[in-house]
Order: structure tokens, then sequence, then C-alpha cells
């Protein structure tokens, strides 16, 4: 069976040329970086080769560039220096709807005394400022805001947002990891001072990440070890994957110039369109206006994500869902949940995330795939009729 | 993934007896929309009393689906007295097993069926029964007792895994843990707190354990036990009455005595006798 990949946010395919890229550096080229002999050397320039690229996919510069190993790794690293540079402030501030990398964290830090201020959404997903703005003080350390959101696709005004929570002095972080590669992002023009990204959200491996941390922010390594990274992340260099990290960040940049996702999001457009049209009592959660290009999440009134997941699953189709009952938790996502979306459609939620290599005919395969499995589930369902007849 | 047995997924991909029966004898209504799962499970009766057709609709995951058309195919041909006797545990074993995450699909199953003969035998709708425990899942203590005494379960995430109960935001897991305390008879008024203890809270809870929990026992061979001391984790005892001269106090004190105190206060203490 072929399989139909639309779950990009939960992790991409290799890139081939990425592959190609990497593969020298698990065989013939396998010099420590560090080392003072040109065997290593060579491999400490390529290195500088796939930091400039990385920088140049967010408009950095490559001496703001940390290479971490995933975007968790980022992220704490991120938060963890920001209270450690400045230890007497105790308030720390994020959104309801981050990834568990940041929400856990913070709920983690406010049992070891830290006020945590957790700012709400509405009803489309989008952030409330006023209440974000109304929080900050003196004693807050640093606001971390995701900049699109991984289940939703719902992107936060993170350029407004950083000059502003810059100019009252504190510290900007935000999780870019479904936002890089997919839009096109220059933090130079932001008061973002670190950003997270991760390699296999845009067609590198997993296992790397990076970090970017703007020139003259205070910071302490999460990672304490050798000078690797100019000290801010001790540690051998996981070699291959910079490369391979570095060749999908330059893969990413031309695309995102050549049509800046474009095709991409009129798959995505033609999909959700079709449902919506073919499904009754369907519906999208999220602000369709600011939005990644490749995501759509669909509320199916009066089924469960599970099943349809699994339904889909036996015609080769990969997509994800924010149901409960694919987690192992019991209650839906908390991302639907902080935008008020009724049990009736969070629970049958799901998410179809898009990548440079779907097909328009993977597309209409989708859209005549569905609708069947979602009636054939209405069937079995207590609730449908009862209320179809109101 | 979860890992569902061919015959969850054959259950779930081609359910049995999906629909309504519209003059049922017996039917039973469980779950909610907000719970996200649901079952609602028809039966009728033959002339002779036993189930000739069972029927199911069901909003809920694979698991949830797969158990509900299992317990149609295992009713019927049966007696209300013999359909009465399925267990969760039967309809998870009919089905291959359950992840142990979805075992509340089961359960689910044996509820519909008891509610579903209720209303046939037309028993008094059964209002919601004793207090509730968690206002997430809308489950009471009594259902979190027959769980524990029914299921085996000794755990939070256990009751969880069957009942739901304490799966959203957790206020409850505090009482949920009382109950199954309760239940297995291990109330324990002095549990050792997750921070560290000083050396005074330690000293007084060795002392309470043995005056509460340990003398009373010994009391029954009219032996004593008596606190000397406590340096670091060493806590030096007098054993007296018989059991000074007893040829087993070692085995009482290492068995009973250090385990209990290990269980009560802190896991790092060891008794010593001081002669």
């Amino acid at each position: 069976m072929t399989v139909i990949y639309v779950d990009n946010n939960a992790t991409t395919k290799v890139a081939p040329e990425v592959l190609e890229a990497m593969l020298p550096y698990f065989s013939d080229q396998y010099g420590n970086p560090s080392s003072m002999h040109s065997f290593g050397g060579n491999v400490a320039g390529a290195i500088k080769a796939a930091r400039e690229n990385v920088a140049n996919l967010i408009g950095a510069t490559p001496g703001e560039i940390v290479f971490t190993s995933c975007g968790t790794e980022s992220d704490g690293t991120a938060i963890r220096a920001a209270i450690e540079s400045y230890p007497d402030k105790k308030h720390i501030v994020t959104s309801r709807v981050e990834h568990p990398a940041i929400k856990n964290l913070y709920e983690s830090l406010s049992k070891k005394g830290y006020r945590t201020t957790f700012v709400p959404v509405d009803g489309m997903g989008r952030l409330d400022m006023d209440f974000l703005y109304d929080s900050l003080s003196e004693d807050t350390a640093v606001v971390s805001l995701m900049w699109g959101n991984n289940e939703t696709g719902v992107v936060f005004p993170i350029e407004e947002i950083s000059r502003e929570v810059k100019s009252r002095g504190i510290l900007f972080h935000t999780d870019a990891v479904q936002a890089v590669g997919k839009i096109p992002i220059n933090v130079g023009d932001t008061g973002v001072d670190m950003l997270s990204l991760s390699g296999h959200k845009f067609h590198a491996p997993k296992g790397i990440g990076a970090l970017y941390i703007r020139k003259g922010t205070k910071f302490s390594p999460f990672m304490i070890g050798g000078h690797q990274e100019s000290g801010r992340r001790g540690g051998t260099e996981n070699t291959a994957a910079i490369i391979g990290i570095g060749k999908a960040a330059g893969l990413a940049s031309e695309h995102l110039k050549k049509d800046g996702y474009g095709n991409v999001s009129r798959l995505r457009d033609k999909l959700e369109h079709a449902l919506l049209e073919k499904v009754p009592n369907a519906m999208v959660n999220g602000d369709t206006n600011n939005r990644l290009p490749n995501t759509t999440s669909i509320a199916f009134e009066y089924v469960e994500g599970e099943a349809i997941l699994l339904m889909m699953n036996e015609h080769g189709i990969c997509a994800s869902s924010g149901s409960a009952c694919t987690s192992g938790s019991l209650e839906p996502s908390h991302v639907l949940r902080a935008m008020g979306v009724p049990f009736t459609a969070a629970h049958g939620s799901i998410r179809f995330s898009l990548s440079r290599y779907n097909t328009e005919d993977e597309i209409d395969v989708i859209i005549e795939t569905l609708p069947p499995i979602i009636e054939r589930l209405r069937e079995l369902s207590p609730f449908w009729k009862k209320a179809m007849e109101g | 993934m979860w890992e569902y047995t061919d015959k969850v997924k054959d259950h779930f991909l081609n359910p049995r007896n999906v629909g309504v029966i519209e003059n049922a004898d017996g039917v039973g209504e469980v779950g909610s929309i907000a719970c996200g799962d649901a079952l609602t499970f028809y039966f009728k009766l033959d002339e002779n009393g036993r189930i000739k057709d069972a029927t199911f609709q069901t909003f809920g995951c694979a698991s949830a689906i797969a158990s509900s058309s299992a317990l149609t195919e295992m009713v019927k041909g049966k007696t209300l007295e013999e359909a009465k006797q399925i267990t969760n545990e039967d309809i998870a074993e009919y089905l291959g097993g359950l992840p142990k995450e979805k075992m509340h699909c089961s359960v689910m199953g044996r509820d519909a069926l008891e509610k579903a003969i209720s209303c046939y035998l037309d028993e008094p709708e059964k209002e919601v029964e004793g207090e509730i425990v968690c206002e997430c899942f809308g489950v009471t203590d009594r259902e979190i007792e027959r769980v524990v005494r029914e299921n085996h379960v000794s755990t939070i995430e256990g009751v969880t895994d069957y009942v739901k109960a304490g799966g959203g935001c957790g206020n409850c897991h505090d009482r949920i843990q009382e109950i199954i305390d309760t239940v297995l008879g291990k109330e324990r008024p002095v549990r050792k707190k997750a921070p560290a203890l000083t050396n005074l809270q330690k000293i007084k809870l060795i002392e309470e354990s043995i005056e509460r929990e340990i003398n009373p026992n010994l009391k029954k061979d009219a032996g004593r036990l008596e606190l000397i001391d406590v340096d670091g984790n060493r806590v030096l005892v007098r054993l007296g009455g018989s059991c000074a001269a007893c040829a087993k106090s070692p085995v009482t004190l290492k068995h009973y005595v250090e385990s209990k105190l290990r269980e009560l206060v802190s896991p790092d203490l060891v008794v010593e006798e001081v002669k």
C-alpha cells in the first residue's frame, strides 16, 4: 500500500539531497572538527557553511546560531539561560497553547517557585495581547511564545509582540519550530532575543536543532563542557546531522524564495475546501487568515479522532488528531481546549500537515477516502442521528 | 500507536450488530460526548428469556467500538442471569486483551450491559451512587472502590486506566489514593511526604509509628519496643516484654519493625537493637 503522508508537523521526510550531503560524514569524513589536523579541520569548514545556511534561513548571523540536539533542548536551554541571567526576577510568561517543551517546563518551574502566566487565546487561537502586556512587570524574566502552532498552524504576530516586550526590557524567546522553513522569518526585524528551531520539521534528520541567540544577549549554557559552539554548548558536534540541517536550511530558503510555499498552501486549501464541502458538520479550528501555509485542523462533529485516524490508516493515509484517545491522555488537546472548541468537535479533530513532497493526486485520494469514513463512523455514533433530528 | 490485537482491529473495522432495536427489552446508555466515549446498548429476549438479539451504537475510539461489538456477540443466547456474570475482564479477554490505558472501554461495555438489564427488570434508575470524586469525568467513590476491589487495581494510574478518574486536572489524586488505601486495608495516616524530613520530624514520626503501628502488634505476643535513640538513619531500639527473651527477636526486628518503619517513615532506615 502506498503511503500518503500528511503529518509533516510531526516530522518530515529527509530530503534526498540532505541524505546525500550527510553520507560522507558517516564514513570517510569522520574527523573531529576541533582537531588541529586538516582532516578534522575540513569538517569544521563544512560545519561553518552549514551554520551560515541556518543563519540565512532566519535572517541571523552565523555567530548567533548554536546547534543543539532538538527543539526541546533549544527551548529548555533558552528558558533556563533567561532565568539564570536574571536571578532576581521570578515571573515568566507564555501562552496556553504552547508545545509541551515549553508548557511542561513552565509547569515544572512554577512548582519551583516561579510565578507563571499562561496567556489565553480566543476561539480562533489568537493571543490575548492586552492580557499579555498587562501581565508584564519589572519582575518578568522572560516571555516565550510560539511562532506557529503545531496543532492548528495559527501564527502569532511575533514581530510586533517581541518588539513591544523588548522595549520593556524583558527577554523574548520564541519556539519557531513549526514556522522555520515554512514562512519567511527575519529575526533582525524583530525583538526576538532567542529562537528555537528543529531540523526534522524541514526535511533534515531527527536529532538536530538550533538555538538562535541574539548577539549581546546574556546567556549561560545548559550543557557545560568543551569549547564547542563557542562555549555555548559543550559536547562533540553531531557532524553529519549538522551538515544535514545546513543542507535542508539551504533548500528551504530556495523554496521559500521560489514560490513561498504557494503550491503547498494551494493543496492545503483544496483539501480543506473539499472536505468542508463534502462532509456536513465539519469546521476548521483556528484563524485561517494567520496560519502556516501547510496546516489545517478540521473538526468532524460526533465522531472520535482515533477511530478516524485508524480507518484512514487502512488506506495508507497518515495524519494526526487532537483527540484524547490517541495520546494516551483522556482529555482532548490543551490547544483545542484553550480555544474553547466544544467537546462535540474537539474529540473529532484531525490535523493535516503537508509538505512540498505532497502531490495533487494524493490530495484527491484523501478527498475521496475521508468522507465515507466519517459517514460510517457517524452511523455508529449514538449522537449523530439525535443531533440531526435536533 | 496503540498495539491492538487482530481481534480488536477486526471488531473495529467490521463491527458486529450495529444499530438500534426499536422495541428493545432493555436499553443501557453510558458515557458522554464530553468524556470522549459513549455507548448505547440494546437487547431483545426470546420466549425462553434468552437474549435473542443485541445491538449497539458507540461514539469513541477503536477499542470502544471493538468492546461494544464484542459485548453484543458475547451476550447472544445467554439468559439475563448468565449475562450478568460478564465482567469487563471477560470483554477484554474476548478481544485478546486491550492496552491497559484502554481498559475503561471494557468497563463501559459492562456498565451498559448492567444498565440495560436494570432497565428490563424495571429497577429504579440508580441515581449517581456515592459521592463524585473526579469532577472531570464524573466518577464516584463507589465506582473507584469497585474497580480497586474487582480489578485488583492498586495505583492511581490503574484507576485512571479503568474508569478514567484522575485523568483530567488531577485534583482528585489524593482522594483516589485514600480510597485505594481504604479498600486495600492500608490506612496510612502517617505517610512520608516527598520533601526530606527534618531530624525532629523523623524522630517524631518514628515514635508515632512505633506507638500506633508497631507496639499494638507486638503487644499481641506480649512484647514491646522502646525507642532509645535515632542517629542519622540508624534507629536504636530495645526489645522488652516477651520479645527480650524470644529467640526470634532478630527476625522480628528486621522483617517486621524495620520494614514497617521504612514503609511509614523513610526507606533508608536501619533498625539496630541495643541490649
